[in-house]
């Protein structure tokens, strides 16, 4: 169904159709090419990533919360990573700590937070809420989640080798990820690690040229760009911002492969270890640092915008009120975007870099916080005056925004290069993007699955069990993260073992240790949503067409979509999305396809001059001598 | 204070009491109401209310919760800043958190207020409210001026603290490597580094920092690798190199911090304003020792790379210097690496018995002629 144009489709449809019904359990649930049932393969890939992923923050915070407990325990789990001291008590491996933290930074910023959160959201909701059949191209939208199963393949083969997965953070600083000698993790783990995310690279370009391509080429008659919710918005600046930065940490990436094994130097130079000279000279480590975060600090908003691109119209569904701003949302967005291109070396301020050009990034970064700041305000002001249903989608979207004010609000401390100084690589910056990217854009992940879920499976999800994983969550995360800020503020360092080798480090051990519980609490509520969400996909409540009574066009296709997603014509588009509880309509939503014609009583005065139009967009013919 | 923020937290307890009681008698009257038409899944639900309260509940207990643990928790902020910029960037941290929080409690209030308030009610009339081209422009520009504000102050900040170093500042070479860190002093003699090269490093041989001793600077530097000295109140500046892998000076109560970067030499200048003493004396702590720590992920032992820090009075630094033995008396094994010419000068060092006498004339003399610009290779 690649690239088909949307009429002949209407002609053709019962052939397809037919066509259709022969797919067999393979094609159909496998090797798909449809994108609900692709972005339900992403979804639970993402699922199971950041159950793992969540469960090695918990192995690493047990070390952090408790140094002297006996870890003997987990050894059935993880052998010889837990050494047995003369008195029996198991110790967990330094090194293995760093690759925890590794691992679990890698994992739930790229195989969660981008394939998981992006992957599912951007090829579900796309062609529905575009009104297209499919994507752009089924059989590329296919081959990304198949070159990012391979990429997940590799990165869980790396976690059980010898000498264990990479183990130098998930930044991979050259020359502690270049050398061998330097770290255990370096070695095998490392290479595994740099072919799993040139692969993962690759799937994602896929993924992000066919995003684009589709919101482009396949809107359905009427939707002009300034008639498209905001979720597709996000989705589109999210593809583009990896369309262009994930291509630079692929050269990074290969640089980096070059250093290692073919003797290069882009990274390396004066280097001194195992008692020897090592022959590369005239390389520098702060390149790869500019390259990475190249894509590094974009990725930070591919990571929230769809997140926000969900909450948006999760907020203003169940807020029975139109998004406030909608403009002004759209040119934040296209703001941050644009920032988010020349912000990255904030991360680099005390890297040795001239500081001159600390002074430039400084500046740029604070600018950022400008549009993000009216993301905030338009989110609060669609609040007011409302009628808040408070699904358990929106209780997470709610959570989304106080996160994201919360863990942003920090930001302007560390994008300040001279308050920088003190508290760059402390746990006050685990504690600023763990809320403002890593638990905003979890709980945007989660509030996209419980409104979306009953168009992905046709049942409803559980609402009680959602209410007590809200609660418990929402509370679980700001008790872990908030107390992050004071370990930071006393110095803490971060990526540390243990911190009683020093005086200064000495205090908190209870806080640390509270936080530790905290974590674990919040992470075993996850299974309260695990449960939820597998029992509701066979034996929840059964869905209607349009539960939220929402506007957008994915809620007119039946229960259960099929391939091509609408069984007869595509519905044609005539207004913006966000028509809730518009004064002088019997209803308190409006949908899209809903000529104004036919709602003289509501219409305001200028959209009664484009009834005029409405003849206009049905009569128009696509061209379709362009397809395949 | 704290009685006023005990009666605070009391009556922020008090009105939390207040809406979670008022949430039970609204949840009896609404599992009364009538059912909503069956096809409408998403209606509002019986604990719909209950969930618009518990937000704006949790926002109250937080804000005690927040209040208190600030309070409790405060004393170990910020270790003391014992140099003279660090306490300029603290006064800045405190200014920026103060307008964060200040954020922060305005638009969390908002947020949780709103869904209190607007929470759902069949009667309810929803303000058709689209967009107000007004209220966006006043909300982009009140951050833009704030951030302007706070940009300008970091920048002045930031410039002076990365500005050149004076002219007298103590010069220290300090080399990180897996896991330790090791500090080279210029020497008493002549007061200027010898050259290195990576490519002379020898742990075996005894010299780990790669220093050359073919420059006749190198013969009196020496080196420490558990205690850094510096003079109170002298600039001091720290010319930071690494061997094998980055590793990142941070002096935490120097609000130092500056990246070891391996074939990049780095710097950092800062005037220590509280000697070891003072420290000890202002915090009742007789074992007090400033530390120094790696804050980039280095490998294995990155959590114990740690070098203590002692501030002297400027004439017991200068005392300790001169108590300071050069490398080459350390190990004398080093005088092979000496070139032919120059092993009459750095005999001086190897032998038990100081020459000075007669030698450090010349060596005054050396110092004065040139060699003023050549530093650190």
């Amino acid at each position: 169904m690649s690239a088909v144009s949307q009429v002949e489709v209407h002609e053709h449809s019962e052939h397809a159709h037919e066509e259709h019904h022969e797919l067999g359990f393979i094609r159909k649930y496998i090797f798909s090419e449809d994108h609900k049932v692709i972005a339900k393969q992403y979804l639970i890939s993402g699922i199971v990533w950041a159950v793992l992923g969540a469960l090695m923050s918990l192995v690493f915070r047990l070390q952090l919360g408790f140094p002297e407990m006996d870890m003997a325990w987990m050894k059935p789990f993880l052998g010889d990573w837990i050494s047995l001291d003369d008195k029996g008590l198991g110790k967990l491996d330094p090194n293995f700590y760093l690759a925890l933290v590794t691992m679990h930074g890698t994992i739930m910023v790229f195989f969660v937070l981008t394939a998981g959160l992006s992957g599912t959201f951007s090829n579900f909701l796309i062609p529905l809420q575009i009104g297209a059949r499919d994507m752009a191209s089924g059989f590329m939208n296919m081959l990304s989640y198949w070159i990012f199963f391979i990429s997940s393949v590799v990165m869980f083969i790396s976690l059980f080798i010898k000498t264990g997965p990479a183990g130098g953070s998930w930044v991979i600083y050259p020359p502690l990820s270049a050398l061998k000698e330097a770290n255990p993790g370096s070695g095998d783990g490392m290479t595994l690690w740099l072919v799993s995310m040139a692969l993962f690279i690759v799937s994602s370009l896929l993924g992000g040229i066919n995003y684009v391509t589709t919101v482009i080429n396949l809107r359905t008659k009427g939707m002009s760009m300034d008639k498209l919710p905001l979720t597709i918005w996000a989705f589109t600046f999210t593809a583009v911002l990896g369309i262009l930065s994930f291509p630079v940490l692929l050269s990074a990436a290969l640089l980096l492969i070059f250093d290692r094994s073919f003797g290069t130097s882009f990274y390396l130079s004066d280097i001194y270890i195992n008692g020897q000279a090592l022959p590369n000279q005239g390389g520098s480590p702060i390149l790869f640092q500019h390259l990475f975060w190249f894509l590094g600090h974009p990725e930070v908003y591919i990571v929230i915008l769809p997140a926000l691109g969900l909450t948006s119209e999760i907020i203003a569904t169940n807020s029975r009120k139109p998004i406030f701003g909608y403009k002004a949302m759209i040119f934040s967005m296209a703001g941050i975007m644009f920032l988010a291109f020349i912000v990255w070396a904030h991360h680099m301020f005390v890297t040795g870099m001239n500081p001159f050009l600390g002074s430039v990034f400084m500046l740029l970064t604070l600018i950022i916080a400008v549009p993000s700041a009216v993301k905030g305000f338009n989110y609060i002001t669609t609040l007011w005056k409302g009628n808040i249903i408070f699904t358990p989608a929106m209780l997470f979207a709610i959570g989304l925004v106080s996160f994201f004010i919360s863990g942003g609000l920090t930001g302007i401390i560390l994008g300040n290069s001279a308050l920088d100084i003190q508290l760059h690589d402390t746990y006050f910056v685990v504690a600023h993007f763990h809320l403002v990217m890593g638990s905003a854009a979890i709980f945007g992940m989660l509030a996209g699955v419980y409104h979306w879920f009953p168009k992905m499976f046709g049942r409803m999800m559980n609402n009680t069990m959602g209410y007590i994983h809200f609660w418990i969550t929402f509370i679980g995360v700001y008790l872990v993260f908030f107390p992050m800020h004071y370990i930071g503020i006393a110095g803490f360092p971060r990526r540390y073992y243990q911190w009683s080798g020093f005086e200064t480090f000495n205090t908190y051990m209870d806080l640390n240790a509270f936080i530790t519980i905290a974590a674990i609490i919040t992470v075993f509520a996850q299974a309260v949503f695990i449960f939820n969400f597998v029992y509701s996909i066979f034996w929840g409540k059964k869905a209607s067409q349009n539960p939220w009574k929402s506007n957008t066009l994915e809620w007119t296709t039946p229960v259960n979509p099929g391939h091509g997603n609408w069984p007869g014509e595509i519905p044609t588009v005539y207004r913006w999305p966000y028509d809730y509880s518009k004064p002088g309509a019997p209803d308190d939503f409006i949908p899209q396809n809903v000529p104004y014609s036919a709602t003289p009583e509501s219409n305001l005065p200028e959209e009664n001059e484009l009834i005029a139009a409405e003849k206009e967009i049905n009569s128009i013919k696509y061209d379709t001598s362009l397809h395949d | 204070m704290t009685i006023l923020i005990a009666v605070l937290a009391i009556l922020f307890i008090v009105l939390t009491f207040m809406v979670v009681s008022k949430t039970q008698s609204i949840l009896k009257g609404l599992s009364k109401s009538d059912v909503e038409e069956s096809e409408y899944l998403g209606a509002p639900d019986r604990y719909n209310s209950a969930n618009g309260v518990g937000l704006f509940a949790f926002w109250l207990i937080s804000i005690v919760g927040i209040v208190w643990s600030f309070i409790a928790y405060k004393k170990d902020f910020l270790p003391e800043a014992s140099s003279i910029h660090g306490k300029e960037t603290d006064y800045w941290f405190w200014v920026s958190m103060v307008v964060i929080m200040i954020g922060f409690f305005i638009v969390n209030t908002f947020l949780f207020l709103f869904s209190f308030l607007y929470r759902h009610n069949k009667n309810r009339k929803v303000t058709f409210y689209t967009h107000n081209n007004n209220l966006e422009i006043i909300w982009t520009t009140i951050p833009a001026i704030v951030m302007a504000g706070l940009v300008f102050s970091g920048l002045r900040v930031w410039t002076k603290i990365t500005s050149e170093a004076p002219a007298n500042a103590e010069q220290i070479d300090i080399m990180g490597k897996q896991f330790g860190w090791t500090v080279r002093y210029a020497g008493v003699d002549d007061n200027q580094f010898g050259k290195y090269n990576y490519k002379l490093m020898d742990d075996a041989g005894g010299n780990p920092m790669g220093v050359d001793f073919s420059d006749p600077n190198s013969f009196d530097d020496f080196a420490n690798a558990s205690e850094m000295h510096i003079p109170k109140g002298k600039p001091v500046l720290l010319k930071i190199r690494a061997r094998d892998v980055l590793h990142s000076v941070f002096i935490p109560h120097m609000r130092v911090k500056m990246d070891a970067v391996p074939g990049m030499p780095t710097k950092f200048w800062f005037v220590a304003d509280k000697s070891t003493e003072d420290m000890r004396a202002e915090l009742g702590k007789p074992d007090f020792n400033y530390e120094i720590a790696c804050t980039e992920i280095c490998g294995r032992s990155h959590f114990g790379m740690k070098l203590l820090l002692v501030v002297d009075e400027p004439a017991d630094y200068e005392k300790w210097k001169k108590s300071q033995k050069p490398l080459l008396t350390e190990n004398p094994d080093l005088l092979s690496k000496v070139p032919d010419n120059l092993k009459a000068k750095a005999q001086k060092y190897t032998s038990t018995e100081p020459v000075a006498a007669e030698v450090a004339p010349e060596v005054v003399a050396s110092s004065v002629l040139g060699n003023s610009s050549k530093v650190l290779k």
